[in-house]
């Protein structure tokens, strides 16, 4: 069962350094303020998992917390390149950064198969690209039934899945609604995982697309309002498109992007202190 | 060639008008973010009212009224006929072989519509680190066909890429058979200068129609590999007043909000 604990705590608590953690979300609701807790408890050597890196993983990357990346697509959506994770890939700074890429098809097989408690997972993919000459978890299996030549990627088991949704009940249920990407099978497949959330309601509305995932899957709720900015949550925030392209200079400088996280990231108490402290500066 | 009355246009709005018009009314067809998915909405609101637009994020029926900034925005979802979880796209939408038709981008490709859009260099020790494949390959395997939509660039088409991300006519010829693969692969190219068509023995991309204003010796000169020209070259119909229009308000419309938002 969940408990509504303090971000703080639930990071502290369920996050060890050399962990696999996946924070996913796929534009919407992005678990920013997790990944600035993270990186203020300065963990270390993980291994991050994600589809859709963006902000936060080049974050993560460049204040050295990750020794690997796990992914199918590295950008900042909309703007370009994430400059802090190239400048690992393709300088080692500010350490190097082990890579493992894969399809996004690859990826939510992945997290399918580790929910489900299997090995592996099949998928028509892969075959005649040049992926599995650099990715070792990609290989060919053949259909013990009919005998067609499938390719197989192993399940993802994160130690940690993090993400962000609307609304937590007290007793520690969780419902997402709008787009819901991969988030149910990250949190399925991990071995613990941290939900911040909007808000704690008494109970939940119907809502279009909705999904709930019971408090039994889920180890800590932290309330964290505004806790996806820059990207949204649909019905309380849009996302803030003007972050996305403000990143890019910061970012592009070794310099510059030390100088910002440590002004307004890791000096800063929490992610309400973080939002008081970039529209203090006029930072975005 | 434009007489004096026809209306003005860029060469990125020929390319977008271009790639709208091969989107059929009630296609289901998968979109790429940026170009391709300018020119599918273009398309519905111009001509394919019906065409029914999945985006990677799990949107099916997708109508945005301004264009994403990414492949996940609250537009997307807003007015879309539903949205199912990322595995759902994939693999009972994509896989399944109930889309019609991939739009893509690229960074590279080359002359058999391969595509790039992983790394520069080499891959251990890359000049450029791209954001790698997000949806593409399983696009350009699974869709029953695929449409390319790529500016016309020595750097874009190139002879060699440096890295296969997704596969359209392999090595030319049948190769692409080998694979298995459910769709057919890239039955066209729409660049900035004309359009390209697989041949259809060698599979080689041939250039079948260039816009008004470009140049046989253009297209060469932007193309990395040795550029087969169609014996019947035709010119594309410049774009309508009505299309450029319709796709002046929606780029307007969706630079009012980014500002806004």
């Amino acid at each position: 069962m969940a408990e509504v604990v303090e971000l703080r705590e639930a990071v502290a608590g369920l996050v060890s350094d050399g962990d696999s953690v996946a924070l996913e979300g796929f534009t919407h609701l992005i678990p920013t303020a997790a990944a600035h807790e993270i990186i203020r408890q300065g963990k270390k050597d993980l291994v991050l998992i994600r589809m859709t890196p963006d902000l936060i993983y080049d974050q993560m990357i460049g204040m050295g917390c990750a020794r690997k990346l796990i992914f199918s697509w590295g950008g900042n959506p909309g703007v370009g390149s994430l400059h802090r994770f190239r400048d690992a890939v393709e300088n080692g700074w500010p350490r190097p950064l082990e890579i493992e890429e894969h399809s996004h098809a690859g990826m939510a097989n992945r997290y399918v198969a580790g929910a489900s408690n299997l090995p592996f997972a099949v998928l028509r993919g892969y075959v005649g690209t040049d992926l599995p000459k650099v990715t070792s978890t990609i290989a060919p299996i053949t259909c013990p039934f009919t005998g067609e030549e499938l390719m197989a990627v192993p399940a993802l088991n994160p130690d940690v899945a993090i993400i962000h949704a609307q609304q937590a009940d007290q007793r520690g249920n969780v419902a997402i609604w709008g787009i819901t990407g991969i988030q149910k099978e990250a949190v399925l497949a991990a071995r613990r995982a941290i939900v911040t959330v909007e808000e704690v309601v008494d109970h939940f509305e119907p809502r279009p697309f909705q999904i709930v995932l019971p408090s039994v899957a889920v180890d800590a709720v932290a309330v964290v309002p505004h806790g996806a900015h820059p990207s949204y949550a649909d019905g309380y925030y849009d996302r803030d498109n003007a972050y996305y392209e403000a990143w890019d200079p910061i970012s592009r400088d070794r310099e510059r992007f030390t100088g910002w996280m440590e002004q307004h990231v890791l000096s800063v108490e929490d992610f309400a202190d973080h939002t008081r402290s970039i529209q203090g500066e006029g930072a975005m | 060639m434009t007489d004096t009355a026809a209306p003005e246009y860029t060469t990125d709005e020929m390319m977008t008008v271009a790639a709208a018009r091969e989107l059929k009314d009630g296609a289901v067809c998968f979109v790429g973010i940026g170009l391709p998915s300018e020119a599918t909405n273009l398309a519905r609101a111009t001509h394919a009212p019906n065409c029914v637009l999945i985006y990677e994020s799990g949107t099916v029926g997708a109508k945005p009224d301004v264009l994403p900034l990414s492949i996940g925005d609250g537009v997307l979802a807003e007015y879309a006929d539903s949205v199912v979880s990322v595995p759902e796209i994939f693999n009972y939408w994509l896989q399944a072989g109930r889309v019609d038709v991939g739009f893509l981008g690229a960074a590279q490709m080359d002359r058999y519509g391969n595509i790039n859009t992983t790394v520069i260099g080499p891959y251990e020790s890359p000049k450029v680190r791209l954001p790698g494949a997000g949806g593409a390959p399983e696009i350009a395997a699974s869709a029953k066909e695929v449409a390319v939509i790529l500016r016309q660039k020595p750097r874009s088409f190139v002879e060699e890429i440096a890295f296969v991300t997704s596969v359209g006519h392999r090595y030319g010829g049948d190769s692409r058979k080998e694979l298995g693969y459910g769709g057919v692969g890239p039955t066209i190219v729409i660049s900035d200068l004309g359009v390209l068509r697989p041949d259809p023995e060698t599979k080689g991309l041939t250039m079948t129609a260039l816009h008004p204003g470009a140049t046989v010796e253009e297209a060469k000169e932007a193309t990395g590999w040795e550029l087969k020209v169609a014996e019947e070259l035709e010119t594309t119909d410049p774009p309508t007043e009505k299309e450029l229009d319709i796709l002046r308000e929606l780029k307007a419309r969706t630079e009012a909000s980014r500002k806004k938002a």
